[in-house]
C-alpha cells in the first residue's frame, strides 16, 4: 500500500462522528451569517510540548479544523473550543503556569470562557488555568517528589461538561499521566464546594473503579485528576487524553473527550 | 533599593520537599530538628530610596505574580544596608 494511503487508513476519522460534516450555526446565523466548519484552537506557549499531540488528536483523528494560536495573539479568532496543552511553559519558572497566565492570549481565553466557550486544559494547561483562576484550587509537587509517567485509571464523575458528555457511564478510562507537579490541592472548604457543585470531573481509581490511595499517582486531594468550573465549560485535567487516541499506542479512550466536544456543537462567539 | 522576599508554603499546606529533607536530616542524625519548610528567596532591585514605596511595590509584585497567595505566604524584608 502506498505510504499516503496507509497514513489515511491509520488516521481515518472516528467513525461515529465525522467533524468535516458538522457546521456551526451561530446565534447570529439568522442574520445571514454563513454557517462554517467547527474549529478548535490549540494554544502554543514557549515550552509547550503537547501542542502537536493535541493538534493531531483533533485534526487527524477527529477531522476537526484546528489551528495553533501563539501565546502573544491578543485575539483567538472564531473558534468553538480551546485546548491549553501540556508541556513546560516558560520552563515552569517560578511555579508551573505562573508566567504563562499573563500571556496576552489568556485574556482572550478568559473572555471566551466567560461567554461559555469550551476550554480544556491538559497537564501544564490545567496548571495555567489554575494560575489564571479560571479554575479553583492549586497544584503542588507530587507527594513522592518524582516525575510520574504511566497509564492510570480514571473514573468520570461528571458527564455534563463539553468534554465528558460522550464518555460511557461506568467506563474506567485508561489514559496516561506525565507530570512532576500534579498534586492537586483543595482545602476542606473548597473540596466540599467542588463536591456539592459536581465540579470534580475525574478521579484516579484502580482497574475496577475503586477510588483507593494506591491508585493515586501524585497525592492529590480526594484522588482528583480533573475538575471543571461552576458553569462546567472550563475543564482541567492532569492526564493526557491527546496521548490516548490510538490503540496502537496503548489506548484510545482519550477520543471520548474530543468526541464529546464534537457532539456538543455549541458556539460561544 | 534592595528588597528581599521570602516565600513559603502556608502552614496548613503539606510541604513535600520540606518533609523529604526533614527525613534526610533525621537519617543523618539531626535529632533536634523538628520541622523543615522549603520556600523561595527573591531579591528585587527597586528604583527608589523610599522604603515604604519599595515595600508597596514588592507587595504588589508578590500578590500579582511572585507568590500564589492561595497556597503561599510571603515576607518582605528590607536589609539595613539598603536603608541609608
Amino acid at each position: 500500500m502506498p505510504f499516503r494511503s496507509r497514513l489515511q487508513a491509520l488516521y481515518k476519522p472516528f467513525p461515529l462522528i465525522d467533524a468535516s460534516r458538522i457546521l456551526v450555526h451561530h446565534k447570529k446565523t439568522k442574520t445571514n451569517e454563513i454557517p462554517r466548519l467547527m474549529k478548535f484552537g490549540v494554544l502554543v506557549f514557549p515550552g509547550s510540548n503537547c501542542d502537536h499531540d493535541a493538534y493531531h488528536a483533533l485534526k487527524h483523528i477527529h477531522g476537526i479544523d484546528t489551528t495553533f494560536i501563539w501565546h502573544k495573539e491578543p485575539d483567538i479568532g472564531k473558534v468553538d473550543g480551546i485546548i491549553v496543552p501540556g508541556g513546560f511553559s516558560y520552563g515552569d519558572y517560578l511555579r508551573s503556569g505562573a508566567i504563562a497566565r499573563f500571556s496576552p492570549v489568556m485574556d482572550a481565553v478568559a473572555r471566551f470562557a466567560g461567554k461559555g466557550g469550551p476550554v480544556l486544559g491538559i497537564c501544564n494547561g490545567f496548571q495555567i488555568l489554575l494560575e489564571a483562576r479560571l479554575l479553583p484550587g492549586t497544584m503542588m509537587a507530587n507527594e513522592h517528589l518524582r516525575f510520574t509517567c504511566k497509564f492510570v485509571h480514571l473514573t468520570c464523575q461528571n458527564h455534563k461538561t463539553p468534554f465528558t458528555a460522550s464518555i460511557p457511564e461506568n467506563l474506567i478510562l485508561s489514559i496516561p499521566v506525565a507530570h512532576g507537579e500534579g498534586n492537586y490541592y483543595a482545602d476542606p472548604e473548597l473540596l466540599k464546594l467542588l463536591e456539592d457543585r459536581h465540579q470534580i470531573v475525574f478521579r484516579y481509581c484502580d482497574a475496577h473503579g475503586q477510588i483507593t490511595p494506591e491508585s493515586n499517582p501524585n497525592g492529590s486531594t480526594a484522588n482528583i485528576a480533573g475538575i471543571c468550573n461552576d458553569r462546567g465549560n472550563v475543564v482541567g485535567m492532569m492526564p493526557h487524553p491527546e496521548r490516548a487516541v490510538e490503540n496502537e499506542i496503548g489506548s484510545d479512550h482519550g477520543r471520548y473527550l474530543f468526541e464529546s466536544a464534537l457532539s456538543r456543537v455549541v458556539s460561544a462567539s | 533599593m534592595q528588597v528581599d522576599i521570602v516565600i513559603t508554603l502556608r502552614e496548613s499546606i503539606l510541604d513535600p520537599k520540606g518533609k523529604a529533607s526533614h527525613h534526610a536530616l533525621e537519617n543523618l542524625g539531626f535529632r533536634d530538628i523538628s520541622g523543615v519548610r522549603i520556600g523561595k528567596f527573591i531579591q528585587l532591585d527597586i528604583d527608589t530610596d523610599d522604603a515604604a514605596r519599595a515595600r508597596n511595590i514588592a507587595t504588589e509584585a508578590c500578590e500579582k505574580l511572585l507568590a500564589n497567595t492561595v497556597m503561599e505566604d510571603f515576607e518582605i524584608r528590607i536589609p539595613e544596608k539598603s536603608v541609608s
